[in-house]
C-alpha cells in the first residue's frame, strides 16, 4: 500500500498529480464508516444473487468455497440495502460491537 | 470533578468525535452557544471538508472565560475529548494530543475499566450508555445532545441549564426532550480519574 | 438594541444581508460559501426577507443576472468561493466598469488543481485587477459589520463601484462565534436607500454596457481609475461613520503591538488572530514584534501601509497563495509599495497556510522566528515555502 496521506513529500507526486495506480480507491478502507454490518442467515439463503446486483458499492461477492454472497467488510459502509432488497430476509443489519 | 476541571484552565478545548450525520457539529455548537449565553466566549466548527454520512468526523469547541478566542486553527492539545459512536475507538486515535490531565468522555454499554482494559486509555475518562439513554428518552439512537450532559458532568465546562436557550432555538418541541436525555445523562455519567 | 448571539459566521451574514433588505440575491452554491445562500433562500421563503432570489445555473450566470439587477437600481447581493469567483471572472470587470453597486461576499477558497475546497487566499489574487474595492475581515464581527457597511459605500453616489468583502472560507464561514447581530432600526438608520442615478428605466432610456474604439478605451479607464482613487475617502467616511453609530472602527491598515517594534510580522484575513496569540505569546517572553495587516486590499492603501512599516527593519510576510512562477502576491505588492521609500525593511516572503493547511500560534512563532534569522543572514530568496513536507 501507498505512503499515508501525511509522509508523502512533494517529490513523490506525479506530473500534475496524476494518479497512476489503476483501482486505488481500493486502498481506501471505507469500512470505518458503518455503524452497522450485514449478517447473513445462510439457512435462508437461496443464492439468488440479488444482494450483489444491489450494492450500491460492489462490495459483495461470491465466496467461491460456499457458493454464499458475502459483504466484504473492508469497505461495506453498512447502508443495509442488501438487506432490504433480499427477497428471502436472510440478512439482517447489527450495530457494530463496540 | 464536576466544576474544577473547566474553570482551571484559560481556554479550555474539547474535540469530537462522531460520525457524518451524527450531529457532532451540533453538540459542538450548542457548547459555544451556552458559554456565550454565559457571557463567556465559545468558538465551535467542524474538521473541515465535504461531510459524508458514516464518515469519521471531528468537532471542536473552545471556551474562555474572559478572553475572545482569536485562534483559527484545529485543537491539537484537547483538554477533553468527546466520543459519540463506541465503534470509532477501533478505528481513531481519539487520545491523540490529549492533555496528560485531559479527560475522554464516551458513549459506551462498557464500564470505565473495560474501556481501559481494552484501549489502554490512561487518562481520565467519564463513560455513560447514551445510546440507551436516547433510545429510551428521545426514542432514537442519536446521541449529540445526550452526550453534552455527560461532558458537563465531566469537565464542568458550561452550565447545563445555558443550554436550555440553544436547544429551544436548535430543536423548537423537541427541546425539552433533549434536555431532559441531556439531564440523564449527567445523572448517569460515571467519572474515573486517570491512572 | 444589537443582541450578542452565538451562531456560525456565514448565517450571521446571511441575517446581515436580510437586516440591509437587499433586493435581489442571484447565487450559485459552492463550498465553503453555501451555508450563506442556502439561509437566504430561506429567508426569502419564510418571508423574512422580501427579495428576489435567482438560482442560477452557473456562477457566470449569478454575476450576470447581478449586473442586471444593480443596473434596474436594485439592492444586490451575491456571495461565492474559489473556481466560482473564477467562473465568474469576466463578468467582474464588466461590474466595475459599468459602475454597479454590487455587494459580494467570497469565502476564500483555494483555485484547483489539484481540487480543493478548503480555505485560502489564491481566489482573491487572482481577481486583484477587477476594479472592486475589497475589503478582508478577520472576525464574525467584521464579517457583520462590513457587509453594512459594504452596501453603503457602493451605492454611495460619489462610489457607485462593486465591493466585496473577503471572509476567509471555513477558518471563518464555518466558525461559532459570538457576534453582536444589530437590529434593524440601527441599520436602516445607518444605511440610506439605494438611489442608484442612471437605472435602466422604460421612461428615462439608457443605453449600458457599451463598445469603445481605441480612441476612447484610455479615456474610459482614466476615468474610471480616478473614480476608484476617490472612492477612499468615502470609504473611510462610511467607516468612520459606523463607529460613530456602533462603536467599532476600520481602518484601510491594521496594527497590534506596533509601538517600538522594529520587526513585523504581515497578515491578512483571520490568520491574523491566530497570529495575534503568537505575539501575546512572544511578548510574554520579552519579544517585542509588530503585527500589520491590510484591511482595505483596494483600492491599495499605499500611505497607512508605508506609515505602519515606518522605522521597520524586518518585515515577515505571510501569504496564504501562490503565484507560480513569480512568488508570493502580497508580498510582491508590498515591495512595490516600499521602492522609493527613504527607508525600506528586509523583506522576507513565507509561503504557507494554503490549500486549508492550518497554521497554529506556534507555527507563527516559527515563522517570525525564521524570518528574523533570514533576514539577519542576509539570505533573500524570493519567497520560502513554508510547511512542505520534501
Amino acid at each position: 500500500m501507498a505512503k499515508s496521506e501525511s509522509e508523502i513529500t512533494w517529490r513523490d507526486l506525479n506530473i500534475g498529480t496524476i494518479v497512476t495506480e489503476p483501482g486505488s480507491s481500493v486502498d481506501y478502507r471505507t469500512g470505518s464508516w458503518r455503524s452497522q454490518r450485514p449478517v447473513l442467515d445462510s439457512s435462508k439463503c437461496i443464492r439468488c444473487g440479488m444482494c450483489y446486483i444491489f450494492c450500491p458499492e460492489g462490495c459483495i461477492k461470491l465466496d467461491e468455497k460456499d457458493q454464499f454472497f458475502k459483504a466484504d467488510l473492508y469497505h461495506c459502509k453498512g447502508c443495509g440495502i442488501c438487506a432490504k432488497e433480499c427477497p428471502a430476509k436472510a440478512i439482517t443489519m447489527a450495530e457494530e460491537e463496540e | 470533578m464536576t466544576t474544577s476541571v473547566a474553570t482551571r484552565n484559560q481556554l479550555y478545548e474539547v474535540r469530537w468525535h462522531g460520525r457524518g450525520g451524527q450531529g457532532a457539529v451540533t453538540s459542538a455548537e450548542l457548547v459555544a452557544q451556552a458559554a456565550i449565553i454565559e457571557n463567556k466566549y465559545g468558538q465551535a466548527f467542524p474538521s473541515f471538508g465535504p461531510e459524508r454520512r458514516g464518515a469519521p468526523v471531528v468537532a471542536f469547541v473552545r471556551v474562555n472565560h474572559d478572553q475572545p478566542i482569536r485562534i483559527r486553527a484545529e485543537i491539537t492539545r484537547p483538554d477533553a475529548v468527546v466520543v459519540l459512536d463506541p465503534g470509532l475507538l477501533q478505528v481513531v486515535n481519539v487520545t491523540l494530543g490529549l492533555k496528560p490531565d485531559g479527560i475522554v468522555v464516551i458513549n459506551t454499554r462498557k464500564t470505565a475499566e473495560q474501556i481501559r482494559e481494552e484501549f489502554k486509555i490512561k487518562h481520565a475518562l467519564a463513560v455513560v450508555n447514551a445510546t440507551r439513554i436516547a433510545k429510551e428518552v428521545l426514542g432514537v439512537n442519536i446521541v449529540n445532545t445526550t452526550m453534552v450532559g455527560a461532558l458537563l458532568k465531566a469537565t464542568g465546562v458550561v452550565k447545563i441549564e445555558s443550554l436550555t436557550e440553544p436547544l429551544k432555538a436548535r430543536f423548537g418541541k423537541l427541546a425539552d426532550r433533549n434536555f431532559a436525555s441531556m439531564k440523564t445523562a449527567w445523572e448517569q455519567t460515571v467519572v474515573k480519574e486517570k491512572e | 438594541m444589537p443582541k450578542r448571539v452565538g451562531m456560525e459566521v456565514s448565517i450571521a451574514v446571511a441575517e446581515t444581508v436580510g437586516l440591509c433588505n437587499a433586493d435581489v440575491v442571484a447565487a450559485y452554491p459552492i463550498t465553503p460559501q453555501t451555508h450563506i445562500v442556502e439561509h437566504l433562500a430561506e429567508m426569502v421563503a419564510e418571508g423574512e426577507l422580501d427579495a428576489e432570489f435567482i438560482p442560477v445555473e452557473s456562477e457566470h450566470s449569478a454575476m450576470s443576472a447581478c449586473l442586471g439587477s444593480a443596473a434596474a437600481g436594485a439592492r444586490t447581493f451575491t456571495a461565492t468561493a474559489g473556481q466560482g469567483l473564477e467562473l465568474m471572472h469576466e463578468v467582474l470587470y464588466v461590474a466595475s466598469s459599468m459602475r454597479l453597486p454590487i455587494v459580494m461576499a467570497v469565502a476564500n477558497r483555494a483555485l484547483s488543481g489539484p481540487l480543493s475546497v478548503w480555505g485560502d487566499q489564491s481566489d482573491v489574487m487572482a481577481v486583484r485587477d477587477t476594479g472592486w474595492i475589497q475589503i478582508f475581515v478577520e472576525n464574525g464581527q467584521e464579517a457583520i459589520d462590513n457587509t453594512i457597511c459594504a452596501f453603503r459605500i457602493a451605492e454611495n453616489k460619489n462610489v457607485l463601484l462593486p465591493v466585496m468583502v473577503h471572509i476567509d472560507g471555513f477558518y471563518l464561514t464555518h466558525m461559532i462565534e459570538p457576534m453582536l447581530l444589530p437590529d434593524r432600526a440601527d441599520v436602516d438608520k445607518y444605511l440610506p436607500p439605494n438611489n442608484y442615478p442612471l437605472p435602466l428605466w422604460p421612461e428615462k432610456p439608457v443605453a449600458m454596457g457599451d463598445f469603445a474604439p481605441p480612441v476612447l478605451y484610455s479615456e474610459a479607464k482614466k476615468a474610471q481609475e480616478e473614480n476608484f482613487a476617490a472612492s477612499k475617502q468615502y470609504i473611510l467616511g462610511a467607516w468612520a461613520e459606523f463607529s460613530k453609530q456602533f462603536g467599532r472602527q476600520y481602518r484601510p491598515v491594521e496594527c497590534y503591538n506596533c509601538e517600538n517594534a522594529s520587526t513585523f510580522l504581515f497578515t491578512i484575513g483571520c490568520f491574523s488572530e491566530t497570529a495575534m496569540t503568537a505575539i501575546d505569546e512572544l511578548k510574554k517572553q520579552g519579544r517585542n514584534i509588530g503585527l500589520v495587516r491590510i484591511r482595505l486590499w483596494r483600492p491599495f492603501p499605499y500611505a497607512e501601509l508605508r506609515e505602519a512599516l515606518k522605522g521597520a527593519e524586518t518585515l515577515i510576510v505571510l501569504d496564504r497563495s501562490i503565484s507560480i512562477g513569480m512568488g508570493g502576491p502580497t508580498c510582491s505588492e508590498i515591495k512595490a509599495a516600499l521602492y522609493g521609500q527613504p527607508q525600506q525593511p528586509k523583506i522576507v516572503d513565507y509561503i504557507g497556510g494554503i490549500g486549508g493547511r492550518d497554521i497554529t500560534p506556534e507555527g507563527f512563532i516559527e515563522i517570525i522566528n525564521k524570518g528574523i534569522a533570514a533576514a539577519r543572514d542576509g539570505r533573500h530568496p524570493e519567497y520560502e515555502f513554508y510547511g512542505v513536507r520534501g
